[in-house]
């Protein structure tokens, strides 16, 4: 079949490889008819997150049809069921599975021993992502081999296009955990910087949850347009200062809710000082992570806030304002989505002609153009939010 | 067809048959190409300066002969990184110093200057490629006054945002059980 395969640091290519196979009963194979590009494949197109190693297939947003299910499966699957896989492989037994903490599932990363060392304890397997999470073969492929697949999908009804369910995958229970982990009241001002894709669904996410007042931070008009036209007030941090605009948008007191969709990998410019030393010590090992939006928000969120934390980030961070958060007396909660838990509800939400994902979506082409894909939407070239593969 | 990475895969995960092709640019081999150098040149100035110094005739110079294997290394680390382009521009601002450094030691009375000749020329024949890589990788992000499409029209509310705005009121409204 063919795969997008990771070569090396920003070298991607759609190579032929064997087939995946029924490796455990409890595995089903699914021939996929939509996969999607995400922000989080940017870090591993960049190797800013350790793991990963030549030879493994890319993607987590996937979806298709199951071809073939192991004799494990029970009964919960079968051949011609449409599903959306979560990118977090579950077992939907463990501790944690049965607190809905699917993200963090005890049982599924096959190379737990690898988090454990680095993390403390290990957390779910994921596809395609770093060998820190299984190293588990991913979904911009032809066909993919789900794991635990009796607990590791999201059923789909026929009659609706791919485009509007794909999401489930991931962005849009992202957004949407992100957006929940808030505890929104109709009096706040939630705001969200970074307008990618993840961030776009945390706007929608935030108005559903009946937010006051959404504000979205970018730097690119083509996404602060989108933001705009989900219902945020937008705010360029190119040419504007953010933390003047929020305290203007807020009678001086700051948003009691902040959400961060841009993760370790904050934009690099010469008004943020801080984001040149992150990068210039990120280059010789000493930092990981490029923590500006995490800085930003801690100073700018309102005391006894809530910041609430999708994007990603990879290792050590430094200079975090310890000082301000914990006399302003903030919250934060983080974490790769427990995409699970969220979807039964955001699936009827999609139904019920409440909300359409695929708003998104800014380009659509063959799984063979997939690695051209990364560059422009790395590059935020042609406007590109979001790229939708098809195998 | 023999791949490596195959080795390393986890038993039954799929293997590489056949590679696609690469969309590495022959630009990007040169600046990682000049990375290397520029590292291993950096080390060499940084361990071993008296023997630099000596070459050239230019004795007492050491600590400066240091500095410079420093900010080799560093252009180097850069020019391997996702920012190539600003690795390389900086190495292209090193050859300069480099240049002026080595012309400031060819003095009449230098037994060395022969030595310090060749070397100019080698920094200048490795300048031009420093430019040319510099001038093939500059980022293809579009400029920020460039044209884009905007999508004021991409709700994603299918009926409307109002509707979505009033529908969660309308949950607000109905009252939370109260705090305790
Ligand atoms: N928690 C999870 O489970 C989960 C799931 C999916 C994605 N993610 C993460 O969410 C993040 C966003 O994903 P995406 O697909 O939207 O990626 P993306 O790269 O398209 O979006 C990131 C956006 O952040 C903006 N940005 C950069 N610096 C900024 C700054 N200083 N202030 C405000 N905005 C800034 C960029 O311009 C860009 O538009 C990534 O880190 C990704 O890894 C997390
Ligand atoms: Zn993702
Ligand atoms: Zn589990």
């Amino acid at each position: 079949m063919k795969a997008l395969v990771w070569h090396g640091k920003e070298d991607i290519r759609c190579d032929s490889v064997t087939d995946p196979e029924i490796q455990d009963p409890r595995d089903a194979i699914i021939k996929v008819t939509s996969c999607a590009i995400c922000g989080s494949d940017l870090h591993l197109f960049h190797n800013f997150i350790p793991g990963m190693l030549p030879g493994d297939i890319m993607g987590h947003e996937t979806m298709g049809e199951v071809v073939e299910v192991g004799s494990g499966v029970d009964g919960k699957l079968k051949k011609g069921d449409r599903i959306v896989v979560p990118f977090t492989i579950i077992c939907g037994e463990c501790d944690q599975c049965k607190r809905g903490n699917f993200s963090v599932c005890e049982t599924t990363n096959r190379k737990r021993h690898l988090a454990e060392k680095v993390f403390g304890h290990s957390c779910a397997g994921l596809f395609g992502y770093t060998h820190l999470t299984g190293g588990y073969p991913g979904g911009q492929a032809e066909y993919l081999r789900v794991p635990y697949a009796d607990a590791t999908h999201i059923k789909v009804p026929a009659g609706i296009p791919d485009e509007q369910l794909l999401f489930l995958s991931d962005i849009f229970p992202t957004g949407w955990q992100a957006a929940v982990q808030c505890d929104i009241e109709p009096t706040d001002t939630v705001a969200i910087w970074g307008c990618g894709p993840v961030g776009q669904m945390a706007i929608r996410s935030a108005i559903l949850l009946g937010a006051n007042q959404v504000i979205a931070i970018d730097c690119l008009p083509e996404r602060l347009s989108m933001a705009e036209a989900g219902g945020a007030t937008t705010i360029n941090f190119e040419t504007e200062s953010v933390v003047e605009r929020l305290n203007e948008l807020t009678d001086g007191k700051g948003p009691e809710k902040c959400i961060d969709c841009a993760g370790m990998e904050a934009h690099v410019m010469a008004s943020q000082p801080d984001t040149l030393l992150d990068r210039a010590k990120q280059m010789v090992m000493l930092e990981s992570d490029r923590p500006h939006v995490l800085r930003e928000m801690i100073y700018v969120c309102r005391p006894g806030g809530i910041i609430s934390v999708a994007g990603v980030y990879s290792g050590f961070s430094d200079k975090m304002p310890m000082g301000a958060f914990m006399n302003k007396g903030l919250t934060m909660r983080t974490g790769q989505t427990h995409v699970n838990r969220w979807t039964d509800d955001l699936l009827r939400r999609i139904e019920q002609g409440e909300i359409d994902p695929s708003f998104v979506i800014t380009h659509t082409v063959p799984l063979s153009q997939g690695p051209e894909m990364y560059q422009v939407f790395r590059d935020k070239r042609d406007s590109c939010v979001k790229v939708v593969l098809k195998p | 067809m023999f791949h490596f990475s195959n080795i390393v895969r986890t038993k039954g995960d799929p293997k590489i048959l056949e590679g696609g092709p690469s969309l590495k640019r022959p630009e990007d081999q040169l600046a990682r190409a000049l990375g290397w150098f520029s590292i291993g040149l950096g080390a060499v100035e940084f361990l071993a300066p008296r023997r630099i110094t000596a070459t050239l005739g230019m004795e007492g110079h050491e600590t400066l002969v240091r500095a410079f294997g420093v900010r080799e290394i560093l252009a180097g680390i850069m020019s391997l990184s996702v920012d190539k382009n600003a690795g390389l521009w900086a190495r292209v601002g090193g050859d300069g110093l480099d240049a002026a450094a080595l012309l400031s030691g060819l003095t009449s009375d230098n037994p060395k200057k022969s030595n310090i000749a060749l070397a100019l020329l080698m920094v200048g024949g490795i300048a031009m490629l420093d430019y040319r890589a510099a001038q093939d990788t500059r980022p293809r992000r579009p400029p920020r006054e460039a044209r884009r499409k905007l999508y004021p029209n991409r709700s994603g509310f299918p009926k409307g945002l109002e509707n979505a705005r009033s529908g969660a009121k309308q949950i607000a409204a109905h009252p939370m059980p109260e705090r305790s």
